[in-house]
């Protein structure tokens, strides 16, 4: 591979020595490997240091930013976990899973339709589902506050599941059916003959087939729901109810200055999607990419 | 079509045509309708104030201030999440990093995953005055004149929090372009290594035609993420100091939520709204007619 470039590089600049340019080959990929070393540096020290502290007392780590915990103090993540976060965590796990069950069972379900028909109809719901991308929650948020007043449901878990299945559904539906359209048309027919019902197609033969969407799906859309900020925190109130990114504030609110304690909360709500990144790569980066040139 | 159109189809659909209906495109149309009349969250009735909110619009000098810091925002946002990102994911994806490419694709991505919430309480932390990290950093390598309270100075604020944004979504932006090399037939590099193009300029008549569209999409997400950026501002500064760091999203959640002022929150959501998708067409309409060549 090396000599492959070398050469290129020599014909390039036909004047100088094959030395010469290997040299300046070199020059450039050290120099770069130095940047992209800083780069990683500058992205990963302040995570580092966010796990490091977090077994730091207080005075720790006002006093010696630098170093490593004198002791490690583990009690800061017990206290975390008691005082508040157990209950943030069980709170998104619930906020996240139904979110996730709802979105993806009617969702595929809307995909089936819109891929296996074809009529004017059809076509209208298709560009009604697509036009949801382009809407924003922050547009929205006064009228949604309404709307769900009106239904009774603020300061429930079900304001952000439902607002969430809304919101994340179009990217859903739209991922989904397009892997639907390459379902070879002769299985639902034969299925069909053989008195299947259209129900029957749906969960017997599509829904099997694309199960490598689903996950990609589900995976979106969880991190999507784990993560998000802006409804958690104006349609909920109690702080029984919040998820954790709202439960964060609401944690530094009443812990002030114990420090350690809050980057302890911190770390424990970043570690389920560090999870997700590090085995489902792949599935993550493949639907983001999708998602977003569809989008 | 001649075949009865079966009801199943029919069942599937109404579920999520509800939920979009619901709760996308009637919000859109009421925030709209809001904007006409004034009222807060427990009253009863709305009063129609007709374009008084609009005229209110234009004397708020927090609007002004909000736009000018979204633009800041988008622009500081492009130059880093576009040039930047592009030739990062180009480096990343040259043979001669082959080796660490992968390692340092999971590396910069990591701050995508983490939640704002815990990025903007860390952030915090490295700002802070008198133990943050930035600060700290500065006294160690002797740059003392330029440490500052970094989010209490207003500034420094604005810059600060879109600092912050860079440092989380550039992975973002890298792995999307990244992808996007990857689709790049690889005959194309064969060909252009045969005509002995170099490095760099095989990245521009290769891989940057080659990543126009996703360029364009890409664009499109940071420009409007951009204006209606509100998490950041809102955890980091909540607008302050002052008004200083204000976006417009922040402003209409604290003329809404906080001063109680639910019209004319809608009024500058309704100007949010138009701002993004104004810049949304333009940009679509420029990327159409780039094809077209």
């Amino acid at each position: 591979m090396k000599e492959n470039i070398n050469s290129k590089q020599y014909s390039n600049s036909r004047q100088k020595e094959p030395k010469s340019a290997k040299i300046q080959t070199r020059i450039f990929k050290y120099s770069t490997l130095i940047g992209l070393g800083i780069f990683a540096l500058i992205i990963l020290y302040p995570l580092f240091w966010m796990l490091i502290s977090s077994f730091k007392s207080y005075d720790e780590i006002y006093s010696d930013v630098w170093n490593l915990p004198s002791t490690w103090n583990f009690s800061n993540y017990t206290l975390a976990w008691e005082q508040g976060i157990q209950n943030y965590f069980i709170n998104s796990l619930y906020v996240t899973g139904f979110a996730i069950l709802i979105t993806v069972t009617i969702g595929s379900m809307a995909a089936f339709t819109l891929s296996r028909y074809r009529n004017r109809w059809i076509d209208i719901a298709l560009l009604f589902i697509i036009g949801g991308l382009m809407m924003n929650p922050q547009v929205a948020l006064i009228p949604l506050f309404e709307i769900l007043t009106f239904f009774n449901l603020i300061d429930t878990r079900w304001a952000l599941i439902l607002t969430y299945v809304a919101y994340r559904l179009p990217l859903t539906i739209i991922l989904i059916r397009a892997f639907f359209l390459t379902v070879p048309k002769e299985l639902s027919e034969s299925a069909l003959l053989d008195g299947c019902s259209e129900f029957g197609i749906y969960r017997r033969i599509y829904l099997p087939l694309s199960i490598p969407v689903v996950v990609t799906t589900v995976i979106l859309n969880a991190f999507f729901a784990w993560n998000e900020f802006l409804f958690a925190t104006v349609f909920i109130n109690s702080s029984d109810l919040k998820t954790i990114p709202s439960g964060l504030m609401v944690f530094r609110d009443a812990l002030r200055t114990d420090w350690g304690v809050l980057l302890s909360g911190m770390v424990i709500a970043s570690i389920p999607m560090i999870i997700l990144l590090i085995f489902l790569q792949k599935y993550l980066v493949r639907g983001l990419a999708e998602g977003s040139v569809k989008g | 079509m001649n075949k009865k159109f079966p009801l199943t189809p029919i069942l599937f659909l109404l579920p999520s045509v509800f939920f979009l209906a619901v709760f996308i495109y009637i919000p859109l149309v009421q925030n709209f309708y809001n904007s006409f009349f004034d009222f807060n969250v427990f009253s009863n009735s709305k009063e129609f104030v007709g374009l008084a909110q609009i005229q209110k619009l234009f004397q708020d000098d927090v609007v002004m201030v909000s736009i000018m810091n979204n633009f800041k925002y988008a622009i500081i946002s492009v130059i880093f999440q576009i040039f930047f990102a592009l030739i990062l994911a180009s480096i990343l994806e040259d043979k001669l990093f082959r080796k660490v490419a992968p390692t340092l694709r999971v590396i910069y991505f990591i701050p995508v995953m983490i939640s704002i919430s815990v990025i903007a309480l860390l952030f915090s932390f490295i700002y802070n005055p008198q133990m943050g990290l930035l600060n700290s950093f500065l006294e160690l390598v002797g740059l003392d004149t330029l440490t500052r309270p970094w989010l209490g100075n207003s500034t420094s604020a604005i810059y600060s929090v879109i600092a912050m944004s860079q440092w989380q979504s550039i992975g973002l932006i890298t792995m999307l372009f990244i992808v996007a090399i990857q689709k790049i037939p690889n005959e194309l590099y064969e060909a252009a290594d045969i005509d002995g193009a170099g490095r760099i300029r095989k990245f521009f008549s290769v891989t940057l035609p080659q990543v126009k569209e996703t360029m364009f999409v890409n664009l499109l997400i940071t420009v409007t993420g951009s204006i209606l950026v509100f998490n950041e501002p809102f955890i980091l500064t909540n607008g302050g100091p002052g008004n200083s760091s204000m976006t417009l999203a922040v402003h209409m959640y604290q003329t809404g939520f906080s001063r109680d002022n639910m019209g004319y929150a809608s009024t500058i959501a309704t100007l949010t709204f138009l701002l993004s998708a104004i810049f949304a067409l333009i940009q679509i309409k420029v990327s159409k007619t780039g094809k077209e060549d």
